[in-house]
């Protein structure tokens, strides 16, 4: 289980303890329930927590898929510095706000929630793994000339391509070229054109 | 509140017997009791349905017995994972409506043992202070905070246990999650036992109540309902008693859980038999072939097994089809290095390093099924046009070595009078272990005369400059420069219009079946183009589309 990268599973556990927080929120707020006050908080601390995990940090190796349209909140989150990049804060964070919440019967599940995703984050934290925005891909243009070649530098008759590639680079056909290296053509060769 | 208000919830069971054994619970919670009751049945029967795609040998049983699973019923039994997501949503829907449901019921038996309640919810409430009196409202004091009293309730507890264990389930289940780390998903998802540990016990407490049978027919409810600071007073209102509703979830779940612990215990069963490796040969591209036997194994072609290897991780099973055929006497299975497992086991049979590994030092491996998959079903078809791409390729290597061994025995008659099989790949170096099969499968095909059975295309998506020279310079020749079939290689993806057009026009009136193994986005365009080519007369050409992924 060494491979695990804990971080990817926090943020999708805190990302569902914020939806939870905020539908808890809504339902003691809209039924007036006793202590609804705390029903509000859960609505304003689910938003901001929705708002902090929805975009996706990227993964150690291997490409990351991005989620949709998340690229304006990692500009954001980019914005905060450490702030957003260390987990250790995050835990602290999420803990932090889990607890108002618990005092409310409808946001309870929601506090603890968070709690277990604060406890992945500390994980992680603790694993050394940091939070780096996914880079957009730079749209790759057509290079303007870059499939002209040099012309060939040595007069004909010319050996084949194979003969002319460098000694010890891999032939990639299975059926194979002919021996590697620049040939020497061991009879001399002249213009016959006289 | 008045009684006017009070309004039975259309849900609500239809004979008026049951309306009044829970109509006095009403006119404290209003209809979310409904609303709580119907989802738990919801949930009842959903987590009854949950377990039931995920006992593969049980579902490979049904495949087997019944005759009846051929055909489009047989092509259900494929889709269990997606059944099995399906129930997980539906469990997920009707947790939140019921978690929302009785949130408002705790809420309002809260409320009605306090000083403010109005008339009936405080005269129920405060029934079962005194003794000789059952009590209705399981909140006994006035003034305790929601939360203590879930926490103090055996309902309360489970649900809290419940629904964390629905969530952590979920969030560990995503496609990104199982992509990122399968073994963390896996893992994971053994909290399953929690889950249903949690939900037999929920309804242990008894904590919904409603009046007794006995009490019913003693008490006149209509008439009560108006005068209930006369209860003790009158005769028609004798106290009305109550009782807790007996638990009925475990009832649902029962054969499920028993099913799925034997599903375990045969995954267990068959860990303990003994896998005999007798070959191991590693392919380019990082491919690796193992070559086994086992007491009693008996396999047709297109079907999987499941692998464990106890060195690497206890847990684990993985899929992999069966690539030699039913005539062999071994079973062997080619296996690409793709994530931390298969590189692991790659390691361990020494496929990385150039020394050879001695035969006793290999790690043992523990072998479950095989299990019945779609491709079983090409040779009921008339014609069948097989695609692969990649490693997809493995399930039709069966296939094409039985169907081989099915050509040279004379004796048999095949069905299918056309087989149409395209391979599509990236890396000209893969062909190689497949290239041989084909060869034999060519020349023997010509040798017997049935040269037109099979027709393949194989086709190379991937290559550099010096590949392209190379190709370009042995053009003419008789043999594909790659392959060393005669059949050549075709170059870029396939223009499926032309290939199912074609197809289509060689066979006006049969059912064809198309049979593909690859990534998803092909998949949705060769499903479209079996769409598109199927007319619309049912006498005419049909192209019955089914797809093999793990």
């Amino acid at each position: 289980m060494g491979q695990i990268e804990w971080a990817m599973w926090a943020n999708e556990q805190a990302l569902a303890s914020g939806l939870i927080l905020v539908a808890g929120g809504i339902v003691a707020t809209a039924g007036r329930f006793t202590q609804w006050y705390f029903g509000t908080y859960a609505i304003a601390a689910g938003v901001l927590v929705c708002l902090l995990e929805y975009p996706r940090g990227s993964r150690a190796k291997g490409s990351t898929l991005e989620r949709c349209g998340q690229r304006y909140l990692t500009a954001v989150l980019k914005l905060l510095g450490p702030l957003s990049r260390n987990y250790y804060f995050r835990a602290a964070l999420h803990l932090a706000l889990s607890v108002p919440a618990g005092f409310l019967l409808a946001t309870i599940l929601g506090t603890v929630c968070l709690v277990i995703a604060s406890i992945i984050y500390l994980l992680a934290a603790v694993r050394g793994e940091q939070w780096t925005p996914i880079e957009p891909r730079p749209k790759e243009r057509p290079q303007v000339g870059g499939t002209i070649k040099q012309p060939p530098s040595n007069p004909p008759p010319r050996p084949p391509v194979e003969a002319r590639k460098k000694p010890g680079e891999e032939d990639a056909t299975p059926a194979g070229g002919p021996p590697g290296g620049p040939r020497v053509n061991p009879i001399p060769v002249t213009d016959e054109v006289v | 509140m008045t009684i006017s208000e009070i309004k039975l919830h259309p849900i609500f069971p239809a004979s008026s017997f049951e309306l009044y054994v829970l109509f006095l619970c009403f006119s404290i919670w209003k209809s979310t009791l409904a609303w709580a009751k119907a989802s738990a049945l919801c949930l009842n029967f959903n987590c009854m349905l949950i377990l039931l795609p995920v006992s593969r040998n049980f579902i490979s049983f049904v495949r087997g017995t019944s005759a009846c699973c051929r055909g489009p019923w047989g092509r259900q039994l494929d889709k269990n994972l997606k059944f099995h997501k399906l129930v997980a949503y539906g469990i997920a829907v009707s947790a939140a409506i019921h978690i929302v449901a009785h949130l408002f019921n705790l809420e309002r038996y809260h409320l009605s043992q306090s000083e403010e309640a109005p008339g009936l919810p405080a005269a129920l409430s405060k029934l079962g202070n005194s003794p000789n009196e059952s009590y209705l409202n399981p909140i006994r004091t006035a003034g305790t905070n929601p939360v203590i009293e879930l926490l103090t309730t055996i309902a309360g507890i489970t649900g809290l246990v419940l629904s964390l264990a629905l969530i952590l389930l979920m969030t560990s289940s995503t496609e990104f999650i199982r992509q990122v780390s399968y073994e963390l998903f896996w893992y994971t998802h053994h909290v399953f036992i929690i889950f249903f540990i949690s939900l037999a016990l929920h309804g242990a407490g008894r904590i919904v109540r409603g009046q007794t049978p006995e009490s019913l027919l003693l008490h006149n409810v209509t008439f009560c309902r108006n005068h209930y600071d006369k209860w003790h007073a009158v005769a028609q209102c004798p106290m009305p008693r109550f009782s807790g509703k007996e638990p009925s979830a475990w009832k649902w779940v029962l054969g499920p859980v028993v099913l799925y612990a034997c599903e375990r215990i045969i995954r267990f069963w068959r860990f303990q038999q003994e896998v005999v490796i007798t070959k191991v040969i590693s392919h380019p591209s990082g491919v690796l072939e193992l070559r086994m036997k086992k007491r009693d194994f008996t396999m047709a072609p297109g079907q999987y097994i499941f692998i464990q290897c106890p060195a690497i991780s206890l847990l684990e099973w993985h899929p992999f089809t069966l690539t030699s055929a039913p005539h062999e006497d071994f079973f062997s299975v080619h296996i690409r290095a793709a994530g931390d497992w298969t590189e692991a086991l790659c390691e361990a049979f020494g496929a990385q390093g150039q020394d050879l590994k001695d035969p006793c030092s290999l790690p043992r491996l523990a072998v479950d099924g095989p299990f019945g998959a779609a491709l079983t079903d090409v040779f009921h078809y008339p014609a069948s046009v097989c695609i692969a791409a990649g490693i997809g390729v493995t399930p039709f290597a069966a296939l094409l070595k039985s169907l081989w061994h099915k050509c040279c025995d004379s004796q048999s008659q095949l069905k299918p009078s056309k087989v149409y099989f395209y391979w599509i790949c990236r890396d000209a170096r893969a062909f190689e272990w497949f290239a041989d099969l084909l060869l034999s499968l060519e020349t023997q095909m010509s040798e017997q005369g049935k040269a037109h059975f099979l027709s393949y295309r194989i086709f190379l998506t991937g290559w550099d400059e010096d590949q392209a020279l190379h190709i370009a310079l042995h053009w003419d020749e008789n043999t594909d420069v790659i392959t060393g079939l005669k059949q050549k290689t075709f170059y870029g993806r396939p223009n499926w219009d032309d290939e199912f057009k074609q197809i289509a026009y060689s066979h006006p009136s049969s059912s064809i079946g198309v049979f593909f193994c690859g990534p998803r986005a092909l998949s949705k365009s060769l499903q479209r183009m079996c769409r598109l080519y199927s007319s619309a007369d049912p006498r005419g050409v049909h192209f019955y589309y089914s797809k093999e992924s793990f």
